[in-house]
């Protein structure tokens, strides 16, 4: 027997499995390490070999100068960081709210299908669209909510030009979308939720929120999970809302970290800058990443 | 035989008379969305027709997606011809090396006749590094009719300025409408009020980095705007605006003043108010200060890494066609920087045209005469500024270590 013929099985899935982890490392994992050695540097982005209006070259070793920078001496990098906060804990509003819809709809009413895809409407429409709609909603001459502050004989609120309201503002456009992507998650869930326990509840005098409580979460934690990760990593990665709806203004004051780097990067020319940034922003992801997979394997584990 | 035979051939002539000609032209360009782009096409096809031995590939960018793109683009695979911005917004280029000394087009076509009211802001180290298209003027573009209702005069100075503004806010209408959510508009007040306070000199010297943002000097100018901001001349809630939002109170006659660039023109005509519509320079407010105005030129260059340049450089010199010429900046909405090209015919043009050809100096705009790093640190700063005045101290403190960041210690 050939090589190839003693060894095909154990060899075949890595064959099958090669062009994947190449592309992989090329564009996932090479890009990492690459930041990683951008954000020691000074770097405009342009040819590395020629020099900069200050007479110092285009791309300049400089050390942990950029972290020390971003950590000492950059008022708006903690207000990105802060905000980032707020959308990590705000954004959570998304998981208890979409699960009170899911126990609505989740009813035999007459027409209730329609009403379930039109509250799954907004997971379906784009971001960008999103945003506008919402800016446009809340812009303070003309916008939806300022005529009914009116009616209510409010003064409007300019949601967008209002430095403390900004972020509050651009979360509250999210939960749009969210709500509908966590009520989807836990729709599925209820449909796995055994009737017999739920019997034996009501015989044992469970019922309202003793019976959510004690009987239905329980056998929803698995849709608690993924929609709790869901709606942390988005709040991590919020962007799109942002760029749409104020460009992190008034004044960056409701930048968040993917925001800030992309307007060092891209705006402000500062490659090495922004690199810095995308690290924090990778580390503190790593760490809620590395905690959940520990959190899923002892669940299995446990489970077995 | 027959058809698919003679197609081929067909093919074959077709692709051989190309080689044989000098080949093809790219062009990048960010002329996207109506009416630059029919003008930018006009250009190209009067060149084609002049040039057929050229064939002319446009590449069409989003306006705001270009800024980002030229600087991938010249790097890495570099058009023949890119449409770009006078000033500093093209010597940053000249000083990475990425755009060619096109000093001979300009001597060939004797565009340094023709051309010459541009050339200082094409021009580094007594080399040009482009060819002008099109320029336009800045200024405080008003509602005549409501100025004749109250009685108001078109204002001269600083103090005629501020009695036409609180005779506005008493009588209900918002004096000055401006939308600063993508900043620029408020550089346009900085750099009138500083071109108006300082002079040119002193706004170039600030733009190149060589002042302090707390510089004594820059007081007046932060103190002047104060005079508006406080008792409130400006719409309210301009930082929730897009420079497009805050057209709709000027179009419905809610506010009276608008300092903008003369792009707005197309749009408040197809909104019906051409006739109640006027234009006035930004007033005086030291005297003794000569005028300098914004007019931001719009430019073509050739990339160092050009693969045909002799074409490039035709393209570019066409510029010196009248005719040509005449029809980019006018279909554009722009005025001609070639002298010899026809007279405007818009109103708002003409006056334009008068205003900055009595003008001692021509300014490009704030993003445009700053470091592009610098631009928006500071564009952000003024945003602030007019929301925030007590923060002055705080946000020049900022800007100076952005300045001293960029440029160095003074």
């Amino acid at each position: 027997m050939s090589f190839w013929e003693r060894n095909q099985l154990k060899i075949a899935p890595f064959l099958f499995l090669a062009p994947a982890i190449l592309i992989f490392l090329v564009y996932v994992i090479y890009p990492i390490f690459d930041s990683i050695w951008v954000s020691f540097h000074e770097w405009n982005g342009m040819d590395k070999s020629g020099t900069r209006a200050n007479g110092k070259p285009n791309w300049e070793f400089v050390g942990f100068k950029n972290y020390i920078t971003l950590f000492t001496d950059d008022d708006e990098f903690y207000v990105s960081l802060f905000n980032n906060v707020r959308w990590l804990i705000f954004s959570l509003l998304a998981v208890p709210i979409g699960l009170a819809l899911a126990l609505f709809v989740n009813q035999r009413i007459l027409g209730i299908r329609y009403i379930k895809s039109l509250f799954y409407f907004p997971f379906v429409i784009n971001a960008v669209v999103i945003g506008v709609i919402f800016t446009w909603f809340y812009n303070p001459k003309y916008g939806a909510l300022s005529l009914v502050l009116g009616f209510f004989g409010l003064d409007p609120i300019p949601m967008l030009a209002d430095e403390s309201l900004a972020t509050y503002g651009i979360i509250i456009a999210s939960f749009f979308p969210g709500i509908a992507y966590t009520m989807i998650l836990y729709i599925t869930g209820l449909t796995g939720v055994s009737r017999e326990m739920i019997e034996a509840g009501r015989i044992d005098g469970a019922s309202g929120f003793t019976m959510l409580w004690h009987i239905v979460l329980p056998q929803l934690r698995p849709a608690t999970l993924i929609a709790i990760v869901v709606t942390l990593v988005g709040a991590l990665r919020a962007f799109d809302l942002i760029a749409v709806m104020t460009a992190g203004g008034p004044w960056g004051s409701s930048e968040v970290l993917a925001y800030k780097m992309y307007q060092e990067a891209l705006f402000n020319f500062r490659m090495g800058y922004g690199a810095a940034i995308a690290t924090i922003l990778f580390l503190i992801m790593d760490i809620y990443i590395a905690w959940f997979l520990y959190r899923l394997f002892k669940n299995e584990r446990s489970e077995k | 035989m027959g058809g698919k035979m003679k197609k081929l051939l067909t093919l074959v002539i077709l692709f051989t008379s190309t080689i044989a000609s000098a080949g093809t032209l790219v062009v990048n360009s960010n002329q996207s969305g109506e009416p630059s782009k029919s003008a930018f096409d006009a250009y190209v096809a009067a060149f084609s027709a002049a040039h057929p031995e050229v064939t002319v590939v446009v590449n069409e960018f989003e306006h705001e997606a270009y800024k980002t793109a030229i600087r991938n683009f010249l790097t890495a695979e570099a058009p023949d011809v890119a449409i770009w911005f006078a000033g500093n917004r093209m010597k940053f280029f000249v000083d990475q090396n990425l755009f060619q000394d096109v000093s001979d087009v300009w001597a060939d076509a004797d565009l340094n006749d023709s051309m010459a009211s541009s050339k200082g802001s094409l021009t580094v180290d007594g080399k040009q590094y482009g060819v002008p298209w099109g320029y336009y003027q800045w200024g405080v573009y008003y509602r005549k009719d409501l100025f004749d209702q109250l009685g108001l005069n078109v204002p001269r100075d600083w103090a005629e300025f501020k009695w036409v503004c609180a005779m506005l806010k008493k009588n209900g209408i918002t004096p000055i409408t401006i939308g600063t959510k993508f900043l620029w508009t408020a550089g346009g007040w900085f750099d009138y009020l500083n071109l108006r306070i300082n002079g040119y000199q002193f706004h170039m010297d600030l733009t190149a980095g060589k002042v302090s943002y707390e510089d004594p000097r820059l007081d007046a100018v932060f103190d002047h705007w104060r005079e508006l901001i406080d008792p409130g001349y400006f719409l309210e809630d301009h930082a929730s605006f897009s420079w497009q939002d805050a057209q709709a109170p000027q179009i419905n006659g809610e506010a009276a003043m608008y300092l903008i660039g003369n792009f707005y023109v197309p749009t408040f005509e197809a909104a019906g108010i051409g006739d109640q519509m006027d234009f006035f320079q930004f007033p005086t407010i030291y005297k003794g200060v000569g005028v300098a105005e914004d007019a931001p030129t719009d430019t073509m260059h050739i990339p160092s890494g050009a693969k045909n340049v002799e074409d490039a450089k035709k393209f570019l010199a066409f510029m010196s066609n009248k005719e040509a010429a005449t029809n980019w900046a006018k279909m554009g909405g722009m005025l001609s920087p070639n002298k010899y090209a026809d007279k405007p015919t818009n109103r708002f043009s003409i006056m334009g045209a008068k205003m900055l050809a009595a003008a001692d100096d021509i300014a490009q705009f704030w993003d445009r005469d700053a470091n592009p790093d610098m631009a928006g640190a500071a564009m952000e700063g003024f945003q602030e500024f007019m929301v925030k005045p007590d923060r002055e101290d705080k946000i020049r403190a900022r800007l100076e270590k952005e300045r001293a960041r960029i440029h160095g210690a003074l």
